[in-house]
């Protein structure tokens, strides 16, 4: 198993928003959803790359802010008859703290 | 253990129910059987006449095939009819002698034809049109005898007529009345198509009483009750439907004319549920494919134990489908006394129009050779819209209003595969044809998700509209009367807009508990629309919620394709420094800025810049006294203003001036869609003021005030308000027509459409001849502003929602 690395405190993510980690790879997406579960996504939608943290979140999905392509954040796949999927990142909340899971996505990747 | 689902009834409605049903998440808890009494699997039963017609072929028009039933888990049971229902012992039986049990019951037995009773009717060759076995024998019978009769001149009767004539027969339609598909057309559009299908070879007996039908074994002729009589080899009994009920009868269940079912298609046996053709609800049967969609939708909901969601009836509209001829028919065709019609005819043209109005409503639509219109009337029939303000010109179709949608004359069946249809997302006819014929679709919420059709900027939507009506006939399932938000509820925007009034509503929680909404946080669609809601009505209370608005309006700026947002400092009325635009320039050197733009709304847009340094270039902009040009939000824009007296020759009022005040009144207003402005200084116009939402032109004697112009997708020229003679009365008109815009459009609707849809007679009731309500509507515009007008860019430059513009870095 990879190392589960410490990102941000869950308080600093807006409920039902989202907050982009920069890593040196490529920009991630952590969203925050009203029962405080937390999705890690990569931050381009794979329709036309569009930056998913900008959408707006429902449920365990969210919207393009480019298109309207719909993301369920638990898959990255694309809903409705849209298809596509974007890589997601095991994530986790201990003790407030938002931890990420970034090398075992890659190997999936 | 989960629960058991029986259908009785393989077809359109039933299928549907059950496609219906596993759309909701509830859907698993049941297991499904279904009997159907033919061998095929559910096909398009209104496609039984292209079928015939020899236009498609049986493959076509199936709907679910097997493959569908075993990945839903579904047990088919096909050619084995349902015989008895054992009510106490909740079960059914079926000819092959099979028993299953049911937890719930669900019956569509659909129809059967009516067969007229009289001697002979059941010699061989004298059928019904119902199915693809009628189909299958009306084809062997073509190939080898020559005259066929269909008594009936209905829509099913003329359909097959032609059918059995392009099958080369030689056909006579005997109808009982002088009027052709009396049900669907008045008098002159029925001549019409009279005689449109008499040039097409079809003959016809009118006013002629079926007595009997002559022949040995097989049928040789029909005699009819004046004693005349006529050869026939075939006879197609097309003189309409009788729901089937015998088997729900028999069980007890309460029937009529049809199985009796309340509004949630319950019978009287509250296990038992009913859908389709051969239900009666509120004294109504229904023989069309869109009502029994309506139908589906409602039965599924509470077969899924989810209780809301009531069918209350259908407005329903017609086709025929007959290659070559066009017709169309919706509601109250036949005036009744008081009501007043409008007719256009044109005998040489062959085209026939005629809308019955009763209180400037649509409430009856009949339309031949010319049909490109009749979802535009349709649509205003079942919203009951007030077409006061267009009806010396609404003949002439929805082109001629300047709200295009159409484009001039295009008629959709003569369109060729190639037509691009929906420019924004570049899908041509065939694909939709294609998308809706191979994926059976029959919304236009289908086709949209299906081809992106009309998905983004909505204006071809009256196209693929037309498309799908054209494509799958009646079996369009228009949208109901009663436009849900988004589905995530039932509820109309009337609906939400009302209750937030009603019932003081001030949050969106209390929003989504007291109207039941069936996601927990609402979608991307509807959050923004009950975020802007409860800001318009609760300006002094509500607390704006970032989450629920698009991200140009989170983020103060215009997000581009490559992630980085456009920005537009405020100049009022158009006006700038040479010190204003040095700052813009500095700013722009700063931060790398790669392009600048002048806006359409004479403004200037730098592009490009990064999200993070967003704060940081409005805290330039700030300090040198601008504030956000809001040309990113669904708010009021820009006031778009001409040179005005102080310089032109021709000015007459201080036009620039005037733009300045009415900017500063109406800056930071969010509004259902984006709002703008123009002030021009003479009839000459140069601000464009008459495409405008609220556009003012200066006269002599004061100022004409214009509203509810669009120069976007559907250009429109706006409407006049009133003239008004001062400056001071200007801006009130203007605060009192933007509120009450604020107040009662709906979420992402333009004033165009909005005045279209409650009337200009209604906006100058409330704004020119209510002096009270107007000072009023003012009033609560200025109050909202109190709270709209402090400037987002500088609240964010000096720290505010940090976290929105600041992304994490970490070093992996």
């Amino acid at each position: 198993m990879s190392e589960w690395i410490e990102v941000i405190e869950l308080t600093q993510i807006p409920v039902l928003g989202s907050r982009v980690i920069k890593t040196q790879e490529r920009d991630i997406a952590v969203f925050r959803g009203s029962d405080d579960q937390v999705y890690a996504i990569r931050d381009a939608c794979p329709h036309k790359n569009g930056p998913l943290s900008q959408g707006i979140m429902h449920g365990s999905s969210v919207t393009c802010p480019l298109h309207n392509w719909k993301i369920d954040l638990n898959s990255g796949e694309a809903l409705g008859p849209d298809e596509g999927c974007a890589n997601v990142f095991p994530a986790r909340v201990e003790d407030g703290l938002v931890y990420l899971q970034l090398k075992s996505a890659e190997a999936v990747a | 253990m989960k629960e058991k689902l029986v259908l009785i009834g393989n077809g359109m409605a039933g299928i549907r129910t059950l496609e219906e049903l596993f759309k909701l998440e509830e859907a698993d808890k049941y297991e499904i059987t279904v009997f159907g009494d033919e061998p095929h699997p559910n096909y398009n039963r209104i496609m039984l006449s292209p079928v015939l017609a020899g236009e498609k072929t049986i493959d076509d028009i199936i709907l679910n095939s097997h493959e569908w039933y075993a990945e839903n888990g579904i047990t088919l049971h096909t050619g084995d009819p349902v015989v008895e229902i054992d009510r106490v012992g909740r079960q059914v039986k079926s000819t092959a002698g099979k028993s299953v049990a049911y937890d719930r019951l669900l019956i569509a037995t659909g129809s059967t034809p009516f067969i007229i009773p009289v001697p002979g009717a059941d010699l061989d060759g004298v059928i019904g049109f119902r199915d693809i076995k009628d189909v299958e024998i009306m084809l062997e019978t073509a190939s080898n005898y020559k005259k066929a009769v269909v008594i009936g001149g209905g829509l099913l009767g003329l359909e097959a007529a032609n059918g059995l004539m392009k099958n080369g027969m030689d056909v006579t339609v005997v109808h009982l009345m002088d009027i052709l598909m009396e049900r669907q057309l008045d008098k002159p559009a029925a001549n019409l198509l009279k005689a449109s299908l008499e040039q097409k070879g079809m003959k016809f007996l009118m006013e002629a009483q079926t007595a009997e039908i002559i022949g040995g074994d097989r049928v040789t002729g029909v005699k009819f009750a004046d004693g005349s009589n006529i050869d026939a080899d075939l006879v197609v009994m097309a003189v309409g439907i009788r729901p089937s009920f015998a088997l729900a009868e028999q069980a007890g269940i309460h029937c009529e004319r049809g199985i009796v079912v309340n509004d949630t298609m319950q019978t009287f046996d509250p296990k038992i549920y009913a859908v389709g053709e051969c239900v009666q609800h509120r004294g109504n049967c229904y023989g069309l494919v869109a009502p029994l969609f309506e139908q589906a939708k409602v039965c599924a909901n509470h077969l899924a134990h989810l209780g809301y969601g009531r069918y209350e009836g259908s407005v329903t509209s017609t086709k025929l489908k007959v290659t070559g001829i066009d017709l169309f028919s919706a509601g109250e065709f036949n005036e009744e006394e008081g009501d007043e019609t409008l007719v256009m005819q044109d005998p040489a043209q062959g085209v026939y129009k005629k809308l019955v109005i009763r209180d400037n409503q649509i409430k009856g639509a009949v339309m031949y050779g010319d049909t490109m219109d009749g979802t535009w009337y349709f649509q205003m029939l079942r919203e009951g819209t007030d077409i006061s303000a267009f009806r010396s010109t609404i003949l002439f179709g929805q082109h001629d209003l300047g709200d295009a949608g159409h484009g001039d004359g295009a008629r959709v069946a003569n369109l060729s595969d190639d037509a691009e249809i929906c420019g924004c997302n570049g899908v041509c006819k065939g694909d939709i044809v294609n998308a809706i014929t191979t994926q059976g679709l029959f919304t236009l919420d289908e086709v949209r998700a299906h081809t992106k059709a009309s998905a983004s900027c909505g204006s071809c939507t009256g196209l693929v509209e037309s498309i799908l009506a054209s494509t799958v006939g009646e079996g369009y399932s228009a949208a109901p009367s009663k436009k849900p938000m988004c589905s995530c509820t039932e509820h109309s925007h009337d609906d939400v807009i009302g209750v937030i009034n009603k019932e003081a509503l001030k949050s969106m929680r209390q929003l989504f508990d007291y109207l039941n909404w069936k996601t927990p946080d609402g979608c991307a669609s509807c959050r923004p629309a009950l975020n802007y809601y409860l800001l318009a009505r609760w300006p002094e209370e509500y607390q704006d919620d970032a989450q629920s608005r698009f991200i140009n309006e989170r983020a103060h700026g215009n997000i581009q394709k490559d992630g980085t947002y456009s920005v537009v400092p405020r100049m009022f009325g158009g006006l700038c420094t040479p010190k204003d635009l040095r700052t813009i320039a500095d700013v722009c050197d700063k931060f790398d800025v790669p392009e600048m733009k002048v806006t359409g709304g004479q403004r200037i847009d730098l592009f490009g810049v990064k999200k993070e340094d967003l704060p940081l270039v409005w805290k330039d902009l700030s300090d040198a006294g601008f504030v956000s040009g809001h040309a990113y939000g669904k708010a009021m824009r820009t006031v778009k203003t001409c040179a005005g007296k102080t310089w032109c020759r021709f000015g007459t009022q201080n036009s620039t001036g005037l733009g300045v005040k009415l900017e500063e009144l109406t800056w930071g207003s969010w509004m259902p869609h984006k709002f703008k402005l123009a002030v021009s200084g003479c009839p000459r116009n140069c601000a464009e003021a008459t495409i405008k939402d609220f556009g003012v032109v200066c006269v002599d004697s004061g100022y004409e005030l214009h509203v509810g112009g669009n120069g976007g997708i559907k250009v429109r020229v706006t409407d006049l308000l009133c003239r008004v003679e001062t400056e001071e009365e200007v801006l009130e008109y203007c605060g009192a027509f933007t509120q009450l815009y604020r107040e009662e459009a709906h979420y992402l609707e333009r004033t165009a459409p909005w005045v279209e849809r409650v009337g200009l007679s209604h906006i100058k009731q409330c704004i020119v001849e209510d002096e009270v309500g107007r000072k009023a509507l003012n009033e609560r515009f200025k109050i909202g502003q109190q709270y709209a007008q402090i400037d987002p860019w500088k609240a964010r430059a000096d720290g505010a929602h940090a976290n929105e513009f600041t992304p994490i870095e970490l070093a992996v």
